[in-house]
């Protein structure tokens, strides 16, 4: 193999490892901003989220 | 600021709503400041001379050494979270640490993968079992037993505890990896940018390495504060479901 070869495969796997933690915090951030609007939806609450509404309005 | 006043900032942040509120400001500037810094960094790289011995090889280093430290300092973090989750009980302690589990995973992972591949164009070898490359490689076990251990665990109060107990006696080895290299004799090069004598690489090598590193590390601490918010609602999903169980009970 060439060393070329070496220095491509490093750079390559680095940036496909990044693009993996990348797209799994991101997929994760999707998926419990989904759930937490669904339990929104349904009308479940945080008790404190419920107090900060009260003193608002 | 007084240190009085930085506690109390720092004792603010325990609240996670004020936390999650000063994530959303911080992340757009630290993902813009990474993507610069890498193609700076990766720019610089490539401008790079190529080493008189080594040829085009060396252009590994700009990934392999920023890695392998990333791989060290994200270890460093999750100990002093532990030492926030058994001495202070700070709310967002097992937060952190086990956000940076597995970034700390990938990075050791990049190390050890990355350094393979610069090792058998030099040495001749994939691997050799000496001391710098089997205390990374033990570094990653860890963080994979880390991984497994705080999914295995339905009790989060002492899921917290026990991970925050395996940290700090895990930590022992980072000294381990940092020194091995001048306490044993390894085929791993010694330490040439962190001596008390100055880096004995030459310029031209050194300032991409080091803008590497700073983006490397400014891409760690947005992944790691994305990661904590993550985790901060996967909490709150958790404990509203109990509630809405409470409620329909």
């Amino acid at each position: 193999m060439s060393h070329l070869a070496f220095v491509s495969i490093a750079y390559g796997v680095t940036a496909l490892t990044i693009l993996a933690l990348i797209t799994w915090v991101l997929f994760e951030q999707r998926a419990r901003r989904s759930e937490l609007a669904e339990l929104e939806a349904r009308g479940v609450r945080r008790r404190s989220a419920a107090k900060e509404d009260d003193n608002v309005e | 600021m007084t240190i009085t006043s930085a506690a109390n900032y720092v004792s603010g942040l325990a609240n996670p709503t004020r936390f999650l509120s000063l994530v959303a400001t911080l992340l757009p500037w630290m993902a813009g400041l990474t993507g610069v810094l890498f193609v700076v960094g990766l720019y610089l790289s490539f401008q790079a001379p190529e080493d008189y011995q080594q040829g085009m090889t060396v252009r590994i280093m700009f990934i392999h050494v920023p890695s392998a430290w990333l791989a060290m300092m994200c270890y460093t973090v999750m100990a002093l979270s532990a030492i926030g989750t058994l001495v202070w009980r700070h709310p967002l302690a097992d937060v952190s640490a086990r956000a940076a589990t597995p970034i700390g995973a990938a990075f050791t992972f990049l190390a050890l993968l990355t350094g393979s591949l610069w090792g058998k164009p030099m040495w001749g070898t994939w691997w050799v079992w000496d001391a710098r490359l089997t205390s990374v490689f033990v570094l990653f076990l860890m963080y994979l037993g880390l991984i497994a251990l705080n999914r295995a665990m339905d009790d989060p109060a002492r899921s917290a505890k026990v991970s925050a107990i395996i940290i700090l006696v895990g930590y022992v080895n980072i000294p381990i990896i940092k020194f091995s290299v001048d306490w044993w004799n390894t085929l791993h090069q010694p330490a040439s940018v962190m001596r008390l004598d100055g880096p004995t690489i030459h310029p031209s090598m050194l300032y991409p390495l080091l803008i590497m590193a700073v983006a490397f590390t400014m891409l760690f601490f947005t992944l790691h504060l994305m990661a904590m918010r993550n985790e901060i609602w996967r909490r709150r999903v958790t404990a509203l479901r109990r509630q809405a169980a409470r409620s329909a009970a």
